[in-house]
């Protein structure tokens, strides 16, 4: 696996998901990601990205693209200092919120990528990392 | 506090072609010319140069916000505000003055080989004078970006969407762009509002124009249908791309008992279907 080139973008505030989904969207077609897979990917981005302005109190998003066996993909990782999730298995459980959303985020987010990867403890921060291979 | 002397005033007055000619560049070499037209840019520093020096041949106040020194503030404010619409930041805007330190401090060092403890304090002064001269810039540059973008909110706000009557009883909203914002509140309420104005039975809102649509999204869209049908109305969503609703479908949302389709046009037969109206071609 070759690292083509990444970088780290602030989600801080509710415009910052925006961007991060714009740099996103630029990123996957920079990839030749299909358009269907980009518009997965973005949605995740939005999820997650939201989450860590919401819940993670603001954060980071470490980008990166990655190839693979010739194939070439987006990396990111959403990464917080916020309290962190307590029940991860609760917290993967669809339709359950910790706030007033529908629940659907982290799950939904999980779904729309190819890989997923949580890492969280109670006062801890979050990251989840995603890829998603076009 | 100590002032510029005659014989400073008068140095810069005898050396303003050298002097003019070493600024432009060290403007040009510090990158602070970007997107400025070369003639705009010698005129900027001429004229700058000119009512520096004339600001200073009256003597009396350092003190920029001195009467002395209105036309100098007014150059910069131009200045500044013409550098803002070309897309500068406040950094390159702000060398156009400090990038003058480096020719002028030469200058002044030739003037007063002799005399280090002068050069001193005049050295001082006028950078004391330009530091001033520089931070007025960049408040004005500030004050006019801030314009632009209240201008360009305003623009924004002037796209938000409308809601339009397509025929005797439907209204359509045809919503654009990012819709996890203050906007979504206003235009939804907008839309009820004119349910109620109008009496229309069937609202349809066509998201066509919405990139991304995000469990939050879902939310306001679905809280809307609900507020719809509590009024009496029926919702119809259309404009579902095919991988928007893929999306859908990954993301788990539940938009069951929400009709939705696939373009505008497909609602709108489906609403006068509902209203009992036929559309035929005339012979």
């Amino acid at each position: 696996m070759t690292l083509a080139s990444n970088g780290t973008h602030p989600v801080l505030i509710e415009q910052d998901v925006v961007l991060a989904r714009q740099l996103v969207r630029k990123l996957a077609q920079d990839c030749g990601m299909r358009l269907i897979d980009l518009t997965k990917l973005v949605t995740a981005v939005s999820e997650l990205a939201r989450n860590t302005v919401v819940y993670g109190g603001g954060g980071y998003m470490d980008w990166e693209i990655v190839e693979r066996d010739l194939r070439s993909g987006v990396r990111l990782t959403f990464r917080d200092e916020g309290p962190g999730i307590p029940d991860i298995k609760l917290a993967m459980t669809d339709g359950w919120t910790s706030g007033g959303g529908l629940g659907l985020g982290l799950t939904g987010a999980k779904r729309l990528v190819d890989e997923f990867e949580l890492d969280t403890a109670p006062g801890q921060g979050t990251r989840v990392t995603i890829t998603r291979w076009s | 506090m100590a002032t510029l002397h005659a014989t400073t005033v008068q140095a810069l007055q005898s050396n303003k072609l050298s002097l003019l000619t070493t600024w432009i560049e060290s403007l040009e070499a510090s990158g602070a010319t970007r997107n400025v037209k070369e003639a705009d840019l010698k005129q900027q520093a001429n004229d700058f140069l000119n009512t520096l020096i004339a600001a200073l041949e009256q003597g009396g106040s350092q003190n920029v916000n001195h009467e002395n020194w209105a036309e100098t503030r007014v150059l910069l404010e131009k200045l500044s505000h013409s550098r803002a619409l070309v897309g500068q930041d406040s950094q390159q805007t702000a060398s156009f003055i400090f990038a003058l330190k480096g020719p002028l401090f030469a200058l002044l060092q030739r003037e007063y080989a002799e005399q280090p403890a002068q050069l001193a304090e005049q050295l001082w002064e006028i950078s004391e004078l330009l530091d001033a001269l520089g931070m007025h810039t960049i408040r004005t540059f500030q004050k006019s970006r801030e314009l632009v973008i209240k201008r360009q909110q305003e623009e924004l706000l002037e796209l938000s969407t409308p809601v339009v009557k397509l025929w005797d009883g439907v209204l359509a909203l045809p919503m654009i762009g990012t819709l996890d914002s203050q906007r979504t509140q206003v235009v939804m309420e907008s839309l009820l509002q004119r349910i109620v104005d109008t009496g229309a039975e069937i609202a349809i809102i066509d998201i066509t124009g919405v990139p991304t649509v995000d469990t939050l999204v879902a939310q306001h869209l679905l809280k809307t249908v609900t507020a719809i049908r509590l009024m009496g109305a029926d919702c119809i969503i259309s404009g579902v791309r095919p991988q928007i609703a893929q999306t859908i479908v990954h993301l788990g949302l539940d938009l069951q008992g929400v009709v939705t389709k696939a373009n505008l046009a497909d609602a709108l037969a489906l609403s006068l279907k509902r209203l009992g109206v036929t559309v035929t071609k005339a012979v």
